[in-house]
């Protein structure tokens, strides 16, 4: 009973994993390129690591609390590193399906 | 008291975080953890001049399910966009103004626009007052600003800043 819960977390995980890797090379811009892999992380990477405590929290002595850790700094990190990815490209005018923000034009580069 | 222990809450998270990290709950870890939770503020308390202040725990809690609901929602739906081909997206930029004034208030705002599938916050202005977001594919940028408004920037408004003006 236990294996098949943990069967069908593990297939939706690698599919939204998929998925997210799939944008990566089916969508046409950077921008939205962006959204792809740093969304597949928050539920493809969550339903592996929910499959990963419960596996583990059976198997062995003890539950397994590392998997809420790995969820806690992805979730810091994710975000983050998109946000600045983003922000790198508007900086450098990288080109964009979607009208980028006027006022990116008429503010200078801060040098922060 | 406020010298000597600038931090509780970040404290009390530090502690918790050494426990996970260690994956074993015994008395030396619980005083190893408390003790590191309590240094490392007390070093770094230059980088943190605001006290962090949470005014209402259970909005904080509905804040959080609500969170995940949208990651596991949002998910779908960018999945969906995915599968469904890039020539139908309606990617644009929607400017969010924000009222928020905390730091901690604001880059929380912005994790979670980033967090919820089909946005992602690329820039906040110089003045901290606009965020601007992309958006995987929309047709009403208005309807967007509203729904990241009434979602997420009301209740952390009142978490972290009620009274604060």
């Amino acid at each position: 009973m236990i294996d098949i819960l943990l069967s069908i977390l593990i297939l939706t995980g690698a599919i939204f994993t998929f998925i997210g890797s799939l944008g990566l090379a089916r969508l046409q811009d950077f921008y939205t390129r962006l959204h792809g892999p740093t969304k597949a992380t928050t539920l493809g990477v969550g339903c592996l690591l929910i499959a990963s405590a419960i596996y583990f929290s059976i198997r062995e002595d003890g539950i397994s609390l590392h998997e809420v850790l790995v969820t806690l700094f992805l979730f810091i990190t994710a975000p983050v590193s998109a946000h600045l990815l983003g922000k790198a490209a508007l900086h450098l005018k990288v080109k964009s399906l979607a009208a980028t923000p006027e006022q990116e034009n008429d503010t200078p580069p801060s040098p922060g | 008291m406020r010298r000597f222990l600038p931090h509780p809450l970040l404290t009390l998270t530090l502690a918790i975080l050494w426990l996970l990290l260690v994956n074993q709950l015994s008395a030396g870890h619980i005083v190893l953890g408390t003790l590191l939770g309590w240094l490392i503020p007390f070093v770094t308390s230059g980088f943190w001049p605001e006290a962090i202040r949470i005014r209402h725990p259970l909005t904080l809690l509905h804040y959080l399910v609500i969170f995940l609901y949208d990651i596991v929602r949002g998910s779908f739906h960018v999945a969906y966009l995915i599968l469904l081909g890039p020539a139908r997206l309606r990617p644009a930029f929607v400017q969010v103004p924000v009222m928020l004034k905390t730091d901690l208030a604001i880059s929380l705002l912005a994790n979670t626009i980033s967090l919820t599938p089909g946005t992602v916050s690329v820039l906040l202005s110089e003045d901290k007052r606009t965020l601007i977001v992309h958006t995987l594919d929309t047709d009403d940028a208005d309807a967007v600003v509203a729904d990241i408004k009434q979602r997420y920037e009301v209740p952390l408004k009142k978490i972290f800043e009620e009274g604060i003006d």
